[in-house]
């Protein structure tokens, strides 16, 4: 008696422990605030009446920035922060468009070798010093010495003498940069470089304050250390818990810039900041759990975001091994069997684009090439790959074993088990899945001792096809598929000489046409920007590159503000 | 005592060289190194920058350089979190665990044993059950199951408290506190019923009472203290474990504390970061385990460490 009164209990207790399940039986939030409509004054400013009174700004940031150091960080939440910070020759508007940064305007010799910046004589650092086209030489001569270890210092390879001074051959001094004068800064290109304007928002191009690193050395970024040129400055850093930057007021357009104070904060765990984002806590989200779609989908509409992103998920093939060296028909009736739509309508489920193709569309100069395959159907597809798959010699009595790897996270574990099971329906591939810890993962696709079958996904580090089709020279350290094309390579160094545009467009079209018909990726999808952003959160736009500059922004009063006649909500 | 206790100090040692070398060694046998990523670094700035953290040179020699640093308590620089110093992460890192540590340390050891004491003493009777059921439900439910639930029900559905982040108030703590707490009481709880129950049960509390000494004082004179000895042997490395922070606790509330160093430093193959908290834990085992053989000793009368080692 006394035992099954007590297993009812335990029975209770427990269901009411698992009921809340965090997907659709989750209470509704509060409801999200409304925004004041905004008016904006003569000069595109929102008039202040329609502003909140806090301009506070809670960004959702990804993971810990490794560095605040803008020659030495790396990763999407670190340059997120250096770009609030400081500011590059160039910047970009909220939609993404390259516009005048440190630099008013700039000349551009006719071959396209010579680029000269004439600096906004308003520019100040945090300390109110000038910024000076001095402090561009000195910093990129920094960015090129070897001994700084810039992990993005191939951004500035463009520049005359740059690789000749990386591998340590010419001392930095002999980088192809020159101060005219205070306010106008020359550089010198190897090559025409068309895209160079955009890499001049990346924040490897700096500039950095010199005496605040010959007195602090490596403490330079430390709050109270760290000064910068950009809208913000830093005034607190607590390791793993937030970053906070207040507005520059010696910042050349520190008038323009309406919020306040930023509070980056890190999250490990896309979950931890959803319920941040649900309880109110942030206006920003860096991604959304992605198991949640339909949830946010009813239930946060007005918030949830989405948008596309500057990069491609695929896969790609060791070409230097069994069994996919030298097997053409066999790596393109793998890339026929698999049917994008059902892995971006069933698995990722945010909007996807499923793609044949390598660089992602949105750019504003590029018109891709479409492989035949796209335009069929995948039932028309599916024969082919058969076909293929036959001609390469495996059957059903002889089919391909084959190890796909790919590193821990439930999303590529899904994709890739989808991957196979499309494998196998098709072509009765065997498929053997495996994952690998990200470390272990990327050294031996570098290796390429193992690898057979394996993830890869690549974000363009700048606005142009060329950041997608450099990987695949024979000599890039992130070729792990092993491609060597003596005519692919001459295509890219064709492309970097070229001064044409169109030609040069054409050499890039084709460049891609190349790889894709070699065979040497499995395109799948392109990758979408996914966030929460509190709808009385303006000024900021969607762009491919995903740069969203605070300055740009403002938080307007809910209705509910308004209607309380300013009473506070806190 | 004295002669005991230093002892037991110089015997700590050797423990940590062994488990400096054994730890030094294996994560440097892990595939892939602190510098890779996606990216891949031009090869002369790799090499650059594994000079200029000492990994170009042959293994034994970082690891003597290493040995000759920490015994001058440098844990050297982070190689992730590129700007601090490991022992700039651990001294930020160390008082938050701590705090979380000992604060729910103490809710369990209050909590657990009062339940725990008041279950033995209804021993077999719905009470004793009802409590216990608890208990195994604590024990039970995973903490990565508990925190979303009590975020969800505390912080999204009634918004009392914050769902996450860190400060030094009690709005803050009171929910990482509780997570870490609760399947802490629940073994506590049990540990002390299940040894209560055999005290009272010896034959000296048989005579104790049979002296007419009133219950209240025989539960708390002489039956609790030695009732708390298998609670104390099961509070050193759970001691020492909590104050070291929890890697999902620190995850779902957004934590800084060094629990994720561990996980984090690992993945990044953050050498010199995983390095530093496997010492700081092997220091803490360490001293709670000699503070409970001091414990023991002064809740059970029968021990006494110098006499009876003297004469061994």
């Amino acid at each position: 008696m006394k035992r099954g009164a007590l297993s009812l209990l335990l029975a209770t207790l427990l269901a009411a422990c698992g009921a809340p399940a965090p997907d659709e039986d989750a209470p509704r939030p509060p409801r999200l605030p409304v925004p004041m409509e905004v008016a904006f004054d003569d000069d595109g400013r929102p008039l202040p009446e329609v502003l909140a009174d806090e301009q506070v700004l809670y960004r959702g940031n990804g993971e810990e920035p490794q560095t605040l150091d803008p020659h030495l960080g790396e990763g999407v939440p670190t340059a997120n922060i250096l770009r609030d910070l400081f500011e590059g020759l160039t910047t970009t508007a909220p939609d993404g468009r390259i516009v005048p940064g440190a630099a008013i305007h700039w000349d551009i010799s006719r071959d396209g070798l010579t680029y000269t910046f004439f600096l906004d004589p308003d520019g100040r650092w945090s300390n109110g010093e000038p910024v000076t086209a001095h402090d561009f030489v000195w910093s990129w001569r920094r960015v090129v010495d070897p001994t700084t270890g810039a992990a993005y210092g191939r951004m500035l390879a463009p520049v005359v003498n740059a690789e000749a001074i990386f591998s340590g051959e010419l001392s930095p001094e002999e980088l192809g940069v020159t101060a005219l004068s205070d306010t106008s800064f020359q550089v010198q290109l190897d090559d025409p470089t068309p895209y160079f304007l955009g890499l001049l928002t990346h924040p490897t191009t700096y500039p950095v304050f010199r005496p605040a690193l010959e007195e602090h050395g490596s403490m330079h970024v430390r709050p109270g250390n760290l000064v910068s040129n950009g809208a913000y400055r830093l005034t607190d850093w607590q390791v793993r818990s937030r970053i906070v930057l207040e507005r520059n007021e010696h910042f050349r357009d520190a008038d323009n810039v309406i919020i306040e104070r930023v509070v980056f904060y890190p999250f490990e765990d896309e979950n931890t900041e959803f319920n941040r984002f649900r309880a109110g806590d942030l206006h920003w989200t860096y991604q959304v759990p992605s198991a949640q779609f339909s949830w946010l989908k009813s239930n946060m509409d007005e918030a949830l975001k989405i948008s596309p992103w500057f990069g491609t998920y695929f896969f790609s093939f060791n070409l230097t091994r069994e069994p996919f060296e030298d097997s053409l028909a066999l790596r393109q009736a793998l890339n026929l069997a698999v049917d994008r739509e059902i892995i971006t309508e069933r698995v990722t489920r945010f909007g996807e684009m499923p793609t044949f193709n390598l660089v992602p569309p949105g750019l504003p100069d590029y018109e891709p090439y479409e492989p035949e395959h796209a335009a069929w159907t995948q039932a028309e597809r599916e024969d082919e790959a058969r076909r293929l798959y036959r001609q390469a010699g495996y059957s059903e009595s002889q089919p391909l074993t084959v190890e796909l790897r790919y590193n821990t996270s439930e999303n590529h574990r899904k994709i890739a088990v989808a991957i196979a099971a499309m494998w196998k329906q098709t072509l009765g591939v065997r498929t053997r899945l495996i994952n690998e810890e990200f470390r272990v993962f990327l050294q031996n696709r570098a290796q390429r001792r193992v690898t057979q079958a394996f993830r890869a996904g690549w974000i363009g580090d700048y606005m142009d096809a060329f950041t997608f089709l450099e990987l695949f020279h024979s000599g890039h350290g992130r070729n792990d598929a092993g491609y060597s094309n003596p005519r692919f390579d001459r295509l890219l160094e064709r492309i970097a000489s070229e001064r044409i545009p169109a030609k040069r467009r054409n050499l890039m079209v084709e460049a891609e046409r190349m790889l894709l018909d070699d065979q040497v990726v499995l395109p799948v999808f392109y990758y979408m920007i996914r966030r929460l952003i509190d709808p009385r959160l303006q000024g900021w736009d969607e762009n491919i590159m995903d740069y969203h500059l605070t300055r740009h922004m403002y938080l307007v009063k809910s209705q509910a503000e308004e209607v309380h006649d300013g009473e506070s909500e806190e | 005592m004295l002669k005991y206790s230093l002892r037991r100090l110089a015997s700590a040692i050797p423990t940590l060289f062994l488990l400096i070398t054994v730890a030094f060694f294996l994560i440097r046998i892990a595939p892939g190194g602190p510098f890779d990523s996606e990216r891949a670094l031009p090869p002369e700035i790799e090499a650059n920058l594994a000079a200029k953290y000492h990994l170009d040179e042959p293994l034994v020699f970082q690891y003597a350089r290493y040995l000759w640093q920490i015994a001058r308590l440098d844990f050297g620089p982070s190689f992730h979190y590129r700007d601090w110093t490991v022992n700039d992460l651990i001294l930020q890192g160390a008082p938050v665990s701590f705090t979380l540590g000992i604060l729910a340390l103490a809710i369990a050891l209050v909590v657990g044993v009062l339940v725990g004491a008041w279950a033995a003493l209804r021993q077999n009777r719905p009470g004793d059950y009802a409590v216990m059921s608890f208990a195994m439900i604590g024990i039970s439910i995973p903490n990565f199951v508990m925190a979303p639930l009590l975020i969800l029900l505390f912080a999204i559905t009634l918004g009392w408290l914050p769902a996450g982040g860190w400060e030094y108030t009690p709005s803050r703590t009171v929910l990482p506190v509780v997570t870490l707490a609760l399947p802490m009481i629940a073994y506590i709880a049990r540990i002390t019923r299940g040894s209560m129950i055999e005290v009272l049960h010896s034959s000296y509390i048989r005579t104790v009472r049979a002296k007419g000494m009133p219950e209240k004082e025989v539960i708390l004179r002489h039956a609790l203290k030695p009732a708390l000895l298998p609670v104390i042997s099961y509070l050193g490395p759970a001691a020492a474990a909590i104050m070291t922070g929890s890697v999902v606790v620190e995850r779902i509330f957004t934590i800084p504390g060094i629990g994720t160093y561990f996980v984090q430093g690992a993945l990044n193959r953050d050498y010199t970061l995983v390095m530093g908290v496997v010492i700081l834990y092997g220091m803490l085992i360490i001293l709670f385990n000699f503070l409970v053989d001091l414990l023991y000793a002064w809740l059970d009368p029968r021990i006494h460490y110098d006499d009876g080692e003297a004469e061994a």
